[in-house]
This record gives structure tokens, sequence and C-alpha cells, in this order.
């Protein structure tokens, strides 16, 4: 298994994603600088959390427009898996490889927590070690998380088994109180057609240690390395 | 809107005046120029001259504090930011510093530049920001204006920290009618680097290159560091464009590129233009290297047109610092620089000689020893006087003030103060989790984070009792600094060094300079006594308002360093069936307490007499008790006494709770409100195994620390003998929504 993270002017989840592949999951990982135009020969590219370009337009709205994300665009059209973790999950509804757009959190603040997720398929390359059903808990870290598409498109998402993560209770339920962003259909995590492409709010990097509280984003890229 | 500046004024006694330069220091800028300054070099003396930059007021007091220790590689003033070895080829950098005066006027601003401005001190070193924490204070959340200043506040700090990607893991807020109109916005960094990779703020080496790298100039910030020198006024809101406006973005961008210059061999100097801007930036590197600097403001990027060089050297625009490349290496500086898309512009070199001089289009326009003016402001002996209040406000005589019949209530009441109630509302909206390293979250007595790559840990907590400062400065100073000690050793981390930010009223008032020494001296003897250095800090003067001073408030940063982050100790309570321990003694002191001052209205007396040398083998014990891994939890003793550390130590994920039926172990003779809520000193809550019962005790004995089994960790109930009774459900919900619910 082979990695790139891609670095954004602004990017700063990228050492964390960096770290934790190489030194938790010993993977062979290496960034990429927005300004390449290509991508080394890798297996996943990890869109990073972040600011990119310090998020001046929309969240993720300059950085589609980096050398750089041509590249993921045909990388992900190989289908070989590319997951945006919080701006790389806006990067990705902006450069077009998800459907649907992000809104301002409902309470129009940003948020640092845990939250509980429970996790809707286990039919993709992300989750295949969970279990549909499995709650992981995970640190969000955003002011624009509010997931919103149209209701053609989420009933696709639906219909199609899409969606990865929704936000829940430590028991799986569901519910406005368990929703930290007043996202649609309190979704998480959501992924395109091929099923190669995730993009999620939570930050499964910074749950993949028990020193930090969690282990359970671990599950995400031991999914991708089995 | 910017106003076009006649580009030749006059140096008049009223412009002098206007300078807050006074007639001494003019005639010494005579002498030291050998004739008069023109317009450019009057403004130039009097940002350097300022309180802010010179210390002129606070020097001497300063000397007081004890500034050599183990592992310090830099010392207080020498550079941006102290510095301390931590062993494995890796030194931390801190600093705190304090942004009150542009948060008063424009809160949000002031508070984010606050927090851009000490994450430039840190990584113009060459080191790596890892952390934010802070330690704000505001009137009470029921005055319009104090909510107008905490939100704001709160959101520019997020702004900032969020976006650079620096997790804010911590921090205190206290409220109190003192603070109302004068907000203290202090913020502290801390930042590792590997020893051979620190760089220095010096200019050196005739003919290399200075580089202007970062954001273009403009009139943003115009004389911040003067205007953060005198009293606000109902006038204050007038200097808004005082109030310097920040871009995290273009910070983010220009701590990646100084780090990775940092790296190279290019790099001579680095030094960042915080406050006095250009000015300080250039005349400090060449003071500091022994050096001459000359610059040509003509090629300066700007942002805004007409600006003459007296502006262009006293704006504060932020995300700026001057860079000394070395010859022949100049490519590698522009090549840097480049790839992050910032501004490299050569705009001087480092001459011989010792003149800082500025050209503008090659037309000389000042011509200043640098040396001079960075280190030779005019030190003051201000007058002292001990304030006529302190007789009155330390009289108490317990025996007029009654014993509460409900102590539930008492506690609900507490718990449900903003100053003691969870500050959750403010530390979701900080990252706090960014770089993976957080290992204890907000909410713990400091917080903790790992260091990668190493087994250590760093912990870190800012304090300070304005009250206990106000009641007894000296007591207040003593206490400020021990307090934050223990809050680092606690969870098992020695200290290593602190740095302080303190905020006083007009230096100029006798009793207001007197409490200044008070509190300085108090310091120093704790700092001395536990022999930990003090690397640095920031002295904030003239915070007043119409009304008078705030308190005194020196706020501490005690950083600790744990050798095995596997040995650390939570504050929360971890297991059923554990036996709680108090450490230390309890005596009849209510002075200054938080339960006073809510219950009956009084914010009196003495506060509580703290012993130095108790609290220091107080210190030493925690250190063997983490080595053996004795304890599942600790937590310190402070505002709301026993009974409401009990509280908080049932806060934790667990939720347990916990039954103490042995107080009368602590002696006879005390109040049953002293014990409960009293303040005393040098006391920690900690629990361990049954079995482990003899050790514990042991321990304590070994180390001459009291110590006594009060009760055990149990159910989901907090209940002390008959007195007091509540679920921890009941009180966890009062404490976490108090801010929230004040919140409109």
């Amino acid at each position: 298994m082979k990695a790139a993270v891609v670095v954004f002017p602004g990017s700063n989840c990228d050492e964390d994603c960096f770290d934790v592949l190489r030194d938790v999951c010993r993977v062979d990982v290496q960034y990429v600088w927005h300004k390449e135009r290509n991508l080394p020969p890798v297996d996943l590219v990890v869109l990073p959390g972040g600011f990119s370009y310090g998020d001046y337009l929309r969240t993720g709205a300059v950085a589609r427009f980096s050398p750089a994300m041509d590249a993921v665009v045909k990388h992900a059209n190989t289908g070989r898996p590319v997951i945006g973790i919080c701006n790389g999950f806006q990067i990705l509804l902006e450069a077009g490889l998800l459907p649907g757009a992000m809104l301002r959190n409902e309470s129009l603040s940003f948020v640092c927590k845990h939250v509980y997720l429970r996790t809707e398929t286990a039919n993709t390359p992300f989750t295949k070690r969970l279990e549909r059903g499995a709650i992981l808990r995970v640190p969000i870290a955003h002011g624009e998380g509010n997931y919103f598409c149209d209701p053609e498109t989420l009933k696709r998402l639906r219909s199609e088994d899409r969606i990865v993560f929704r936000y829940s209770s430590e028991k799986g339920d569901l519910g406005p109180q368990f929703n930290p962003n007043g996202s649609v259909d309190h979704i998480a995590g959501i992924l395109n057609e091929n099923r190669n492409v995730l993009g999620m709010m939570p930050h499964p990097e910074r749950a993949s240690e028990l020193i930090l509280g969690s282990e359970d984003g671990r599950k995400v890229w031991e999914s991708l390395l089995s | 809107m910017a106003l076009t500046m006649n580009p030749n004024p006059k140096v008049t006694p009223e412009a002098v005046a206007q300078h807050g330069v006074t007639e001494e220091e003019y005639q010494r800028i005579c002498e030291i120029l050998g004739r008069e300054p023109n317009f450019t070099e009057l403004g130039i003396f009097s940002v350097m001259w300022s309180e802010h930059c010179s210390y002129k007021n606070s020097r001497r007091i300063l000397k007081l504090l004890p500034t050599e220790g183990k592992g310090v590689l830099v010392k207080a003033g020498e550079e941006n930011a102290g510095v301390i070895d931590i062993g494995d080829g890796l030194a931390i950098v801190f600093k705190i510093e304090s942004h009150n005066h542009p948060s008063a006027v424009e809160p949000f601003q002031g508070a984010a530049t606050g927090v851009g401005g000490i994450l430039r001190d840190i990584f113009t070193m060459g080191a790596r920001p890892v952390l934010l924490m802070n330690s704000l204070r505001f009137g009470p959340l029921e005055s319009k204006e104090s909510l107008r200043h905490f939100k704001g506040v709160v959101a520019g700090i997020a702004h900032y920290g969020n976006c650079i990607g620096v997790p804010t893991v911590g921090g205190e807020i206290y409220f109190d009618e003192a603070y109302e109109g004068n907000p203290l916005v202090n913020a502290m960094c801390l930042g590792i680097v590997r020893i051979n990779e620190m760089a220095k703020a010096k200019a050196t080496g005739v003919g290399n290159k200075v580089y202007y790298v970062g954001s273009a100039t403009g009139r943003d910030g115009l004389g911040g560091a003067s205007f953060a020198s005198r009293e606000l006024t109902e006038e204050s809101e007038e200097d808004r464009p005082a109030v310097q406006v920040g871009d995290p973005f273009m910070e983010k961008l220009l701590l990646e590129a100084c780090l990775e210059l940092a790296k190279t061999d290019a790099l001579v100097g680095m030094q960042d233009m915080g406050a006095a801007g250009l000015t300080c930036g250039t005349c400090e590197t060449a003071a500091r290297g022994n050096a001459g600097i000359a610059i040509d403001v003509g090629k300066v990027p700007r942002r805004e047109t007409g600006m003459i060089p007296y502006e262009v050297m006293l704006s504060e625009s932020q995300e700026r610092m001057i860079v000394i490349a070395k010859r022949g290496k100049e490519r590698v500086v522009e090549e840097i620089f480049e790839k992050w898309d910032l501004h490299a512009v050569p705009i001087g070199e480092v001459q011989d000689g010792n003149l800082m001089r500025v050209f503008d289009q090659g037309e000389l326009v000042a011509e200043i020893p640098a040396k001079a003016l960075a280190d030779e402001a005019p030190l003051y002996v201000r007058e002292e006087k001990r304030p006529g209040y302190l007789d009155s406000v330390q009289k108490l005589d317990l025996s007029g003030i009654k014993e509460p019949k409900d102590f539930t209530e008492v506690l609900k009441r507490l718990l449900d103060s903003p100053s003691i109630a969870s500050k959750e509302w403010v530390y979701e909206k900080y990252d706090h989790m960014v770089r993976t390293d957080t290992v204890f979250l907000p909410g713990h007595d400091a917080a903790l984070l790992r260091v990668k790559g190493t087994k250590k840990g760093i912990a870190v907590s800012t304090d300070c009792n304005g009250l206990y400062c106000y009641l007894d400065p000296y007591e207040g100073g003593k206490i400020a600094v021990a307090e934050s000690a223990r809050n680092v050793a606690v969870t098992g981390a020695k200290p290593v060094g602190l740095t302080n930010c303190l905020n006083f009223g007009n230096p100029m008032k006798p009793e207001i300079f007197w409490q200044f020494h008070q509190c300085v001296q108090g310091m120093a003897d704790a700092s001395r006594q536990f022999g930990i250095p003090v690397t640095g800090g920031n002295v904030s003067f003239y915070n007043e308002n119409p009304k008078g001073a705030v308190y005194p408030t020196p706020a501490i940063g005690m950083v600790g360093i744990l050798d095995d982050i596997e040995n650390r100790i939570p504050s929360h309570f971890q297991k059923e069936g554990d036996l709680i321990f108090l450490l230390g003694e309890t005596a009849n002191e209510l002075g200054g307490s938080a339960y006073l001052a809510l219950i009956h209205g009084l914010k009196k007396g003495l506060p509580p007499r703290l012993d130095l040398e108790k609290e220091a083998k107080l210190h030493t014990l925690f250190e063997e008790a983490a080595r053996t891994k004795l304890f599942h939890s600790a937590h310190d003793l402070s505002e709301g006494g026993l009974a409401l550390a009990l509280a908080e130590c049932s806060f934790g994920e667990k939720r347990l709770g916990s039954r103490i039926s042995n107080l009368e172990l602590l002696g006879s003779g005390l109040r049953r409100d002293a014990l409960l809520f009293g303040e005393t000193q040098s006391r920690v809550l900690v629990s361990a195994e049954p079995n482990k019962k003899e050790a514990v005790i042991r321990l304590a004995q070994k180390h001459g620390v009291p110590v006594y089994q009060i009760g055990k960790v149990t159910g989901d109930r907090l209940g002390v003998e008959d007195l007091l009774e509540l679920k921890v459900d009941e009180a966890e919900s009062i404490w976490r929504n108090a801010v929230q619910k004040r919140i409109k």
C-alpha cells in the first residue's frame, strides 16, 4: 500500500494524516505539493483538513483549481481510493467528485468535540473492516460541516447505499441533538457512485491511537489496508 | 479611512507631547543624535521608548525575577522568547503576551492579532508552534459590553488559531466587575525546535542582505505600541486605526516558509515585525548583532498609497518578518518564499558601525544609533505607596459571617458561577485537537501534550487569582506561581520554566506601582523557592477604565515536562472503589474566597497564606508518585475549595461520584464552610487503589506532606458527611450550562 497526502497552502491536518499512515499504519506515504501536476504511483490519495487558500471564497472553492486536483480526479477515475477529510471533503464537493454542498454549521460557529458516528455500510473500501451499525467515537472540528443536497440526490445516496457515516448517539440513535452541524439526514460522510471516493467531516486521523482518547478511526485506515 | 499625512511634518513641542515623549526623554534623544530629531526619528523613538517596547518603568522591578535555571538556553530578554532544553536534542520555546487594549476597542481583531503576534514570536526562533493557551478576564456576562468583549475575543482567538492549525488546548477565564471595559487578553504559545536549528534575531555579517517577507504594509496598527502604553478613555474608540487586522492564512504560509528557511544554512537572523513594526525589526536585530543596518522604505511592499516613511516605519501591519540572508545564499531565501507565494524583497543590508539608517528612494530620512534606540531607553524608578484601600478590604471578622443552612445549595451556586463553571462553550469553538498531540483535553488541571518521536509530555497551565492580588499583592503573586506550578505538578510533570504577563493599571500612580512591585516580589520568591526560571513575558500597564484600575493580574504560564507520558495523572476519578485522600493541611481561611464573594457578597479578607516550603514538598511528592504510578487521579484545590474539587473530579468521562465520611480527621475547630469551601493553599485531592493505602501514606510521610484518607470513589452521587448531597448528573448539568445560558 502506498499513499499520498496532498498539501494545499493552508492545509493543517496534512502532517496528522501523514503521521498516522506512516507511524501507526506503517504505510509508505509521501506528501504531494498542490502545484504538482502528477501524482506519484500510489494506491490511496488523502485530501487533508485545514483552510486551503484560507477558504476565503468558499471552503474548498479555490483548492479545486490546484494543478494537483486534476491529477486527483484522474486517480479517482481509475477506481483507486481517495479520502477527503473535513476541508478535504469540502474540496471533493467543489471538484464535483461528490454531489452536494457544504453550508455553515446550524449554530453558525466552529465546533470541535468528539461525536459518535454510526456506520451505515460496510460495502466500501473504507469500512470493510467495520460492521454495518458499528458506532465510532471520532472528533469533528469545523465551521462548515452542514452537508446539504437536493431531495433527488439524497434519494439516490440512500438507495445506492452511499451514505457511509451518520451522526448518532453513543447507542446509535439518530436525532437533531446528536447532529453537531445540522447536516441533511445526519450525514457525516458519503461515497461517489463508484464507491472509491469518500468524503467525511469527522477526523479519523485524530482517533487512531488510544493515547488520544479513541482508536475507532483506525478502522478506516485498516479497511483500506486490508 | 486612510488619511494622507503631511509628508514633512515639523517637530514641535506639541508633536513631541503627542508622541508621549517627555521633555527629559526628548533631551536624551537630542544627546544621542547630537541634534534635534526629524519627525520620522521622533516617531521611531516614541515607539521604541514606549513602555510596551522598552519596559522603561518596569525593568528595574523585573530584575527581581530569577532567570537562571537548569536547561535554560535563551534567557528572558535575549531573544523573542525564552528557550529550555528538554533533552532528545529538542528545546521548547514559549511566551505569553497581552493584547488588552486592542481587544477592548475591537475584540475580534484585537484577540486574533494577539494570537498571531505570539505565534510569530515563537516561529521566528525556528520553533514549530504546537500549542496555544490563553488567560482572559472580562466584566460580568450580565453586562452588554462585557458580553460583546467576551464573544468577540473568543471568536477572534478561534478564527486565528483554528485556521493556522495550532491547537488552543486550554486557559483560564474569570469574570469580575474589576475588568469591565478593560478586558485582559493574554495569549501564550509554545513551540518545539531542534536545538541545532534554532534561529536568532540577529543582524550580523557586513554586506548580508536584509529581506522583508510576508504581507504588504498598510496604515493599520499605526503606533499601536504607544496606544498600548496609555490608559483607555471614552475616546479610545477613536483609536480604532491603532488596532491591526489579522490574516491567519497569510501567517500559516509565513510560518511554513520561515521554518523551511530555518532548516537551511542561508539564514543569519530572523525577527518578526510585531509592536513597532519595521522599526523594531531593524533596530533590534542590529543592536543584538552589534552591527549597523540600512534599509530603504521605498522598497517595502505596500497596500496603501501615499504612505510617508514615518508611516511605513511605524505601521503594525500583521504577518511580516525581517530576514537576514547569508551572502551568496539569497536565492535559497527567495525560492522558499516564492514557493509559498510570499513577498521576499531585499530592502537593505547589514553594515559596519552601529547606525540604523533609513532611506526613502535613496534619500536618507532617519539615522539613529541602533543600540541606543533599542536598549538605552531611560529607566525610571517610579514612586510607590501602599494603597489606602488595603486596610479596609483586608479586615474580615469571621465571627460576623453566618454559616449557610444549606451547603448543597451553596455548592450549586458555585457550580453556576461563570468563573468556576465549565468553559466548554468556549473551548468547543477552538480546535484543540489538531496536530494530534493533545493528550489531556480541556478541563484538566493542566493541558498535556505528547512530543512525537519521544516518550515525553509537556504540561502547561495558565493561572492567576486577581482578587487575591488585589487583597494582598505579595501573597497573590506568590500564589499565582505556586498554583500554576501545582497544576502542572499534579499531572506528574516537573515544572521547568514560566512566562508571565503582568497586567496592571497606570504605573505613574504610586499605589499601582506598589502593587506591581509587591506582586513581582511574591512571584520572584516563589519561583526561586521552586527553582523555576522565568524565561520571559510581557508587561501591560495602563489597564484602567474610567472607573479605575483592573485587579493586579500577573498571569502565569507554567510549563512542565513529564519524562514518560505513560506516567501522566488525570484530574478525574477513574475507578469505583478507589480511596480518596486529601494531601495538605486545611485552615480556617475564607478571605478572598469565591464562596465569600458569591454567597456573602464580600470581596474581603486576607487571601490564604502560602508556605513555600510546604508547597515545594508537595511538588516533589508528585514527581515520585508519577514514577511509581501510585495515583489514579489528582486534582488541585482552588476556587470553591474541597467541595468544588470533589465535584470536578466527578466530571470526567466515567462520571464517578464520591462519599466523604472522615472529615473530622482534618482537625477540630474548623468552620464547616471553611472545611467545604475554604481555599487553603497547597492541597490536592488524589485517588488510589485501596491496596495502595499504606504506600500513599508512606509516600506522604516521606515528603513531609500531611495526608488524610477522607472517603472513597463510589456511585453516582457526591456526598459529604451529612452536610452535602447531590447527584453527579445534576451538578454537572449546572456546571456545564452556566456560561452558555448567560450568552444572548
